[in-house]
């Protein structure tokens, strides 16, 4: 038996997502901007995967904007912002916790002449509402924070940013990269003031090379990719139909997001009941964490033994770091972290289908590992 | 008939005298083992120059001249194109056949020689002839006979005209197989694989080991060897390599030695492993790839520390390199890009924070007693695999 408990990196496909991408690769494949029957078919898959995701975070279809995953959604919406508002002021404000696809874009911009902002995180892995309060200002056009932390888990102020905008009398717009937290916490983006959402298909159990963008209608931004003018020109290039479909098919197979947490929860639980006779293992990510994502450290084991070692007994976890060497996790030196700790961390992630055998199995082989490696 | 050749002109070769006729044997040998799987050749030997001319139909000529660019014994090479004696014919393949050449160039000129004194003109009327045709195609070009940027050499022969432009350096060295057999100590990083490819340019045929500590190690770090020895091997020809299971040894080590001699007792099984290896596989030396004072274990006291475990020859191809010069040789064979990659090798794993820089012999035999070297050192043998890395 394997365990698989990465599911912050990807998830396994659900039945009923490869079901559609079958279906939809040998028999729906025109190209939805076709004229003839085969390229309207095609369009209304769609269309009826575009409005699965839109229902399910409480948009309307013509919000969500269909791209190739995360990172081209981040970009998107952060270079298109830039694009967009680059009269209006220069200062783009986002934190060390970011993904490096949103980091990445910022920098590249601050190359351009904008104005960066890297808010710091506290020692909880979260962005204070204060930071945020402190550096938003008239010349902000963007403020691009994390619903949830892919290290650890924490989860961020995202229903209150955009009132600490408004409240400052700034017309930034505010991303918010919610591809850890799409499908596991409720986020309603037009309730929360979200102007523009990240979402990847891949971390709901669907398929890889597929995402999307919500832009609410009341934000406008400029494409990134231009050409064709797919997705309302937004995103140009032939949409990629099945996993575009499968997108839709897996947010319908989500079920209760609250039930699945709760669930998850439970097992997270158990294991760090079962940790906490250790007094060499230590929590890093906060106690008020989503539980799918639970980082600890086994001090006296490096992260890449740990791997090894598990990944010969079937079981897939990740580093806390980054393994290579010299290159330690920021989001962990950012909270504070001893580097023992951080060189010894594990990112453990949890699915709505991971079991409790696995989550044993996992306890099992980290005892058994520690014991061995540890003087 | 009309078709691309290969003429390969020794290089240390015809220095070895009596010798000589062997050595081209193995090089041709070699040069077939390594273009064999593009299709069948003929191979001819005329004075000191070796031609491979293509037998079956639409063979990738430039993959050939690549393949052959990298066998060890070859200083120089050139591609010819071999048409009939008619010089119609020459005149109209050779601007043709060196348009690549001639078209960025500058200045050439033309070398004719005649080995078939038949040939209705004489060598500088050739070389006349086939230089205006080659200038009425490229009028851009100049003649410069003392210092041109292209040299078109056209041979008359027996049965065939050859045309040919500038030679290509080939990898130099000896013929792979002529020095015997050496036995690589391959750790993964840049060091170790330079120092494989530069005594294999001297002749020998490598075997190579490898330590393997799972799991401290991964096993990416397993196919990252691999990989580098591929490079290897596409000069020096097939590699076998020995994985050797290393765990056990440095969790002896850790917990039965002096911290700050981990290192130096850990190469000390190294070199003792790859010596029984090499003498199973009647190979006659250890290449590692060292560089004097490069590390803690590179010192000069460290050195004769390691080297008193082998019981063979140690070569050190990079004792004298500085790390440039060595990045250098290993972005040549195209092991840089694989040996930064950052996975774990086991030479990393328990490093002492303040290693002995100048240990003694009996230092580290006083260390190494708590240690039960013969038991280790078989079960260490035992938990070996082989692999042949194929170039």
């Amino acid at each position: 038996m394997n365990a698989y408990l990465d599911n912050s990196a990807t998830t396994k496909p659900c039945e009923r997502a490869l079901k559609k991408t079958m279906q939809i690769a040998s028999g729906c494949y025109g190209n939805p901007s076709s004229l003839h029957f085969m390229g309207y078919e095609a369009k209304k898959e769609l269309d009826f995967a575009r409005k699965s995701v839109a229902d399910f975070i409480g948009a309307k279809p013509e919000e969500v904007y269909f791209t190739s995953g995360g990172t081209a959604s981040n970009m998107t919406a952060i270079l298109g912002t830039a694009a967009a508002k680059k009269r209006d002021g220069k200062k783009i404000i986002t934190s060390r916790l970011e993904h490096p696809s949103v980091i990445k874009n910022f920098e590249l911009l601050g190359e351009q002449g904008f104005l960066p902002v890297f808010l710091e995180p506290d020692g909880n892995g979260k962005v204070s509402p204060d930071s945020i309060y402190s550096a938003v200002d008239e010349n902000t056009i963007l403020v691009s924070l994390m619903a949830v932390n892919n290290e650890v888990g924490s989860v961020q102020c995202f229903d209150k940013v955009k009132q600490i905008i408004k409240s400052k009398k700034s017309n930034a717009l505010y991303h918010c990269d919610a591809v850890q937290g799409f499908g596991k916490i409720k986020i309603n983006p037009a309730k929360c003031g979200i102007d523009l959402m990240s979402m990847s298909a891949h971390k709901i159990h669907g398929l890889k090379g597929s995402g999307a963008l919500y832009v609410s209608k009341n934000a406008r931004i400029k494409p990134a990719i231009v050409g064709g003018g797919q997705e309302n020109g937004l995103v140009s290039g032939t949409e990629a139909m099945p996993s575009l479909c499968a997108f839709g098919a897996a947010v319908e197979d989500i079920g209760s997001v609250d039930e699945n947490c709760s669930k998850v929860k439970m097992l997270r639980d158990m294991f760090l009941e079962k940790i906490s006779d250790y007094d060499y293992i230590y929590v890093n990510s906060p106690s008020d964490a989503l539980p799918y994502i639970l980082n600890i450290s086994v001090k006296g084991v490096p992260s890449q033994v740990m791997l090894n070692a598990l990944s010969a007994e079937g079981i897939c976890v990740s580093a806390g770091s980054a393994c290579s060497k010299g290159h330690r996790s920021s989001v962990l030196s950012a909270m504070n972290i001893e580097p023992a700790r951080i060189d010894s961390a594990l990112r453990i992630s949890l699915s709505k289908y991971t079991e409790e055998d696995e989550m044993n199995m996992l306890f099992d082989a980290i005892i058994k590992t520690a014991n061995r490696i540890r003087r | 008939m009309q078709k691309e050749i290969i003429l390969i002109k020794n290089g240390e070769l015809a220095l070895k005298g009596l010798n000589r006729a062997t050595f081209e044997d193995v090089l041709i040998k070699n040069i077939r083992k390594r273009i064999k799987p593009l299709g069948d050749f003929e191979y001819r030997k005329e004075q000191s120059t070796v031609s491979v001319i293509p037998v079956s139909e639409a063979v990738d000529m430039d993959e050939v001249s690549e393949r052959v660019g990298r066998v060890f014994g070859i200083a120089r090479y050139s591609r010819a194109l071999q048409v009939q004696k008619d010089m119609d014919e020459i005149k109209k393949n050779a601007p043709a056949y060196l348009e690549n050449q001639l078209m960025f160039a500058k200045t050439f000129k033309v070398e004719a020689k005649r080995s078939d004194k038949k040939f209705p003109l004489t060598s500088p009327e050739i070389s006349a002839e086939v230089g205006g045709a080659i200038l009425s195609a490229f009028p851009h070009l100049k003649v410069d006979v003392r210092n041109p940027e292209i040299v078109v050499t056209v041979e008359i022969r027996e049965k065939f005209a050859f045309i040919r432009g500038n030679q290509l350096k080939g990898a130099g060295g000896l013929p792979t197989g002529t020095s015997g057999k050496a036995t690589v100590l391959i750790s993964g990083g840049i060091d170790s694989p330079v120092a494989a490819f530069m005594m294999a340019k001297r002749g020998l045929v490598l075997n190579a080991v490898h330590f393997a500590s799972p799991p401290y190690t991964s096993p990416q770090s397993e196919d990252k060897v691999h990989r580098l020895l591929k490079k290897v091997a596409s000069y020096s020809g097939n590699i076998t390599l020995f994985t050797v299971g290393f765990t056990e040894i440095q969790e002896a080590i850790r917990d039965n030695c002096p911290e700050d001699m981990f290192t130096l007792i850990m190469r000390r099984f190294m070199m003792r492993i790859a010596s029984s290896i090499a003498e199973k596989e009647d190979s006659k030396a250890l290449i590692t790839g060292e560089s004097l004072g490069q590390v803690a274990s590179q010192t000069l006291s460290a050195i004769a520390c390691t080297d008193a475990a082998a019981s063979m020859p140690v070569f050190r191809p990079l004792i004298g390199n500085d790390k440039d010069e060595i990045i250098t040789v290993s972005r040549k064979i195209d092991t840089f890009d694989i040996s930064i990659e950052p996975f774990e090798d086991c030479c990393t794993v328990f490093t002492p924070k303040h290693p002995k820089t100048k240990p003694t012999l009996q230092m580290l035999t006083e260390a190494e007693q708590n240690l039960d070297t013969d038991a280790l050192l078989q079960r260490a043998l035992e938990n070996t695999k082989v692999t042949v890395v194929g170039f």
